[in-house]
């Protein structure tokens, strides 16, 4: 895992796109609304394939997909984020990311692009009160008439979900 | 690739091989106290304390080269029977091994500081007559006759650290050494490389290196700093006589009119620490379950080459059929492709191999440790070990090694009785442990047996009573009675002694068993012995499974876990007061637990007439676990599943299925046991 990460950072810098602050993101569609996430953590992009359910696991985790070899936990962001379920489709994509260690995939909508978005753009989060914990938000970038929300995918993945689950196994 | 990772490699290496020569060291000693006479023993041993002396100079771990060196002294003049081998003898060569365990481990940076060594290193002198010691020599010489010169020849330790610029000075140390030769005689030299930088800052025209050089003789201290006068500016010369510990003040008088010499005690050790921070250090060093690396025999990798060798052929056989393939040729294809399987499975297996090692690892360390406990409570002990060749998984060796000894001290302390009452019940006075480790079905036995006095199963009963673990108008088996012992919080030790019986006892051994996937019986007859009977999976890497199915999932079922298959009549299942499903099998009533309903699978046969009962075992409990199908036998490879998820209950790892689809090996255990269940049923609640 950690061979992967280094993979991907020496790639980036092969890219010349990191230059001390990373401002990589990698886009994404969740029903209406435009995400990003730090591309760094991603590892790659799968198109959807059959997981196998675990039994007794929380409802966002959709199962297990064997990656070469690997045993990799797949969780629907949409059932994350409490919007509605749809069928998937050819866009339908899993993004596999290296968080804490761990590879974890989530499915998403479609991946859209890899954006440059310089740190000046980025807005801290605004207090939502609602649902979804202001922690698991980065920041709101506006990309041309566009608004990209930054996820801080550590905090979405192992943040409440597995803690959740770690209490109900325990 | 920096140097000092590169050294660092290298050390870990000598480290290896150092333990292991150790335990070596430690087997043979053993069998000297035997065999005192042994002059090809002799010569091992002494081949071992030397191979580690060279190895520990050679990557300047300056420490255990002293002290082996001294050892190795004494070891010379036993194994040229200068000196009888007693039991003093083997007390100090024994305590010397540990001393220099401990010196390995604080090498490796295992613990942080080896215990006081002076007295053991005075006593190592004391006893190779080398001490000049006219107080502690007669001692010695009472028993031993040594060449007059021999006994009182000095030893002196010379230091030479060269300035960094003495080769641009023109001068050679090394020169210099070689010229010792000529006026005195050199032991040894030590030489200490830890300064040298790393390659790329290497400047060739300076020095780098420091030697330790040791003469014996009549050393002429001035002459040999006069050797050294001309590179003096700016290196550090010492030269100092070393003198056993005691004799430091009277021997110091007659030196310092030298004026240069300095002395100081020759203890080989590094800084005195006491002896409890070596128990808490070492217990650390044993806790160190998953060592990296392994060794593994060259017939081992041999045989893998050649079948990857044939693994090749295969591939261009197969090759060779498919690039103009018509039906005609199917049979030559299924030919070729049966071909590849054997060939992969058997590369599979020879692979498995390689993490399998003689249980002799783990049993090798038994005879010191009922050698030395026997002294300590006064008890005749005789070990014997059976079937050390038998091969287990690395992982399942290094974790049961824990077990094995909480259970071998154990039947020291509790089982086996003092000699006065074994004689009076009329049997020889020295007991007998025996450690037997052989196959059966798919599985390793280890077997711990004493001749001791078995359990009293009295005793036990009005413990458990008193503990609250059973009523007193419970019904016991003396089975269920002995079994009793495995409880939590369980110790029936009148006192609480070192060894054991510290109330933390059987309930351990019992789970770290469970946790290796294995189990643990007990028989006693009162008078006659005990045995412990530990059954382990050969490995738990890969293992034997019967795929099923329930709706449209497939779990895994480990194969070593299945009594029978059956398919119940209607009239053999009943319903226990509308809550519990139950089954007869052949007179015996089972459980009936609902895979579907354990793991919430909606599309599953719920009729058991219409389903299979697979009737699966733990720790001599059985289940009738309700499944749709049987799909068939297969080797499965585990895999984690906590490694990027969690452990999921009723689950015990996660393996890849032909097609590349995930399945969940099921842990039969948690199952039987009815832990699985009440957690899953609280986890679908949530």
């Amino acid at each position: 895992m950690a061979g992967s990460q280094a993979q991907i950072d020496a790639g980036i810098d092969y890219l010349g796109g990191s230059s001390g602050e990373n401002n990589q993101y990698l886009t994404f569609t969740l029903d209406t609304e435009e995400y990003g996430i730090d591309i760094l953590r991603v590892q790659e992009i799968k198109g959807n394939l059959p997981v196998t359910r675990v039994p007794g696991s929380p409802a966002e985790v959709v199962g297990v997909l064997n990656l070469r070899g690997t045993v990799v936990p797949i969780l629907d962001l949409r059932r994350k984020f409490n919007l509605p379920e749809i069928v998937y489709d050819q866009f339908t994509a899993i993004i596999v990311v290296v968080v804490k260690d761990r590879v974890m995939g989530m499915i998403v909508d479609r991946v859209s692009e890899v954006m440059n978005i310089p740190a000046g753009d980025i807005q801290p989060s605004p207090d939502f009160g609602n649902a979804m914990s202001s922690a698991s938000i980065q920041g709101m970038a506006k990309v041309g008439d566009k608004l990209v929300i930054l996820l801080d995918i550590e905090s979405v993945l192992i943040g409440e979900s597995t803690a959740k689950a770690i209490s109900l196994a325990a | 690739m920096n140097p000092i990772d590169d050294m660092s490699v290298f050390h870990a290496a000598f480290f290896d091989e150092a333990r292991e020569l150790l335990d070596d060291l430690e087997e043979q000693l053993l069998v000297l106290e035997s065999t005192p006479n042994d002059s090809d023993l002799l010569n091992t041993i002494f081949r071992c304390a030397h191979s580690i002396k060279g190895g520990s100079a050679t990557f300047g771990l300056t420490d255990i080269a002293h002290f082996t060196h001294g050892l190795e002294t004494l070891l010379d003049r036993v194994r040229k029977g200068q000196i009888p081998v007693d039991q003093t003898i083997v007390e100090i060569l024994l305590a010397s091994l540990d001393h220099m365990r401990a010196l390995v481990a604080v090498a490796s940076k295992e613990i942080a500081a080896a215990p006081d060594a002076s007295e053991l290193s005075r006593r190592i002198e004391v006893a190779s007559g080398a001490t000049a010691s006219p107080i502690l020599a007669p001692n010695v010489a009472k028993s031993v006759q040594l060449p007059k010169d021999e006994q009182f020849s000095r030893r002196f330790l010379l230091h030479v650290v060269p300035a960094n610029d003495v080769l641009r000075q023109g001068a050679d140390p090394a020169l210099l050494v070689s010229k010792l030769h000529t006026f005195t005689t050199i032991e040894s030299i030590v030489c200490d490389g830890s300064s040298v930088p790393q390659i790329s800052e290497i400047d060739p025209e300076e020095s780098y290196l420091s030697w330790s050089i040791y003469l014996t003789g009549d050393v002429d201290v001035e002459r040999v700093l006069d050797l050294f006068s001309f590179i003096m500016d700016g290196s550090e010369i010492t030269c100092e006589e070393i003198v056993a510990e005691g004799l430091v003040a009277v021997e110091a008088e007659s030196v310092t009119d030298a004026g240069i010499v300095k002395i100081e005690s020759a203890a080989a050790s590094t800084t005195a620490s006491d002896s409890a921070s070596l128990v808490g250090a070492g217990k650390r060093s044993t806790d160190k379950t998953d060592a990296s690396t392994l060794r593994v025999s060259t017939d081992k990798i041999d045989t893998l080459i050649n079948l990857v060798g044939e693994l090749v052929i295969n591939q261009s056989m197969l090759n060779t059929v498919i690039a103009d393939f018509s039906m005609l040729k199917l049979p030559q294809l299924l030919d070729a492709v049966a071909r590849m399987e054997r060939n992969s499975r058997e590369i599979q297996d020879r692979v498995m191999a390689i993490r399998m090692l003689p249980i002799k690892h783990a049993f090798g360390r038994f005879p010191r440790l009922v050698r030395d406990m026997a002294s300590t409570v006064g008890k005749k002990i005789d070990l014997k070990t059976v079937g050390e060749e038998t091969e287990l998984d690395k992982t399942v060796i290094d974790l049961i090694v824990d077990p094995l000894t909480h259970l071998v001290r154990n039947s020291i302390d509790h089982g086996l009785e003092t000699p006065e009452v074994r004689l009076a019940a009329g049997k020889p006075a020295t007991g007998t442990i025996t450690l037997n480790a052989f196959h059966e079905g798919g599985s390793i036995i280890i077997e711990i047996s004493d001749d001791g006095k078995g359990l009293d199963r009295d005793i036990i009963v009005k413990k458990a009573i008193d503990k609250g673990l059973i009523s007193e108008s419970d019904v016991l088996t003396s089975d269920i009675i002995d079994n009793l012992i495995f409880l939590p919080g369980f110790s029936t030790a009148k006192e609480i002694t070192d060894i054991s019986g510290r109330g933390v006892g059987m309930d351990i051994v019992k789970r770290s068993v469970l946790s290796l996937g294995g189990s643990i019986s007990l028989t006693s007859t009162i008078n006659v012995g005990t045995r412990f009977r530990i059954r382990l999976p050969l490995t738990m890497a890969i293992l034997e499974g019967l795929s099923v199915s329930v709706g449209n999932e497939t779990y895994i079922l480990p194969l070593t876990s299945i009594v029978e298959s059956i398919q119940p009549k209607s009239a053999d299942v009943r319903m226990v007061a509308g809550l519990s499903e139950v089954v007869t099998v052949r007179g015996r009533v089972l459980p009936v637990l609902r895979l579907h309903n354990l793991f919430g699978i909606k599309t599953a046969v719920t009729d058991p007439t219409k389903a299979i009962l697979v009737i699966i075992e733990h720790d001599e409990k059985q289940a009738a676990l309700l499944v749709d199908e049987l799909i068939g036998q297969n080797q499965v490879v585990l895999k984690s599943l906590d490694d990027n998820y969690q452990r999921v209950p009723g689950i015990a790892g996660a393996t890849i299925l032909g097609d590349g689809q995930v399945a969940f090996i099921l842990d039969v255990a948690g199952i039987v046991h009815g832990i699985a269940a009440s957690e899953l049923s609280t986890q679908i609640a949530a």
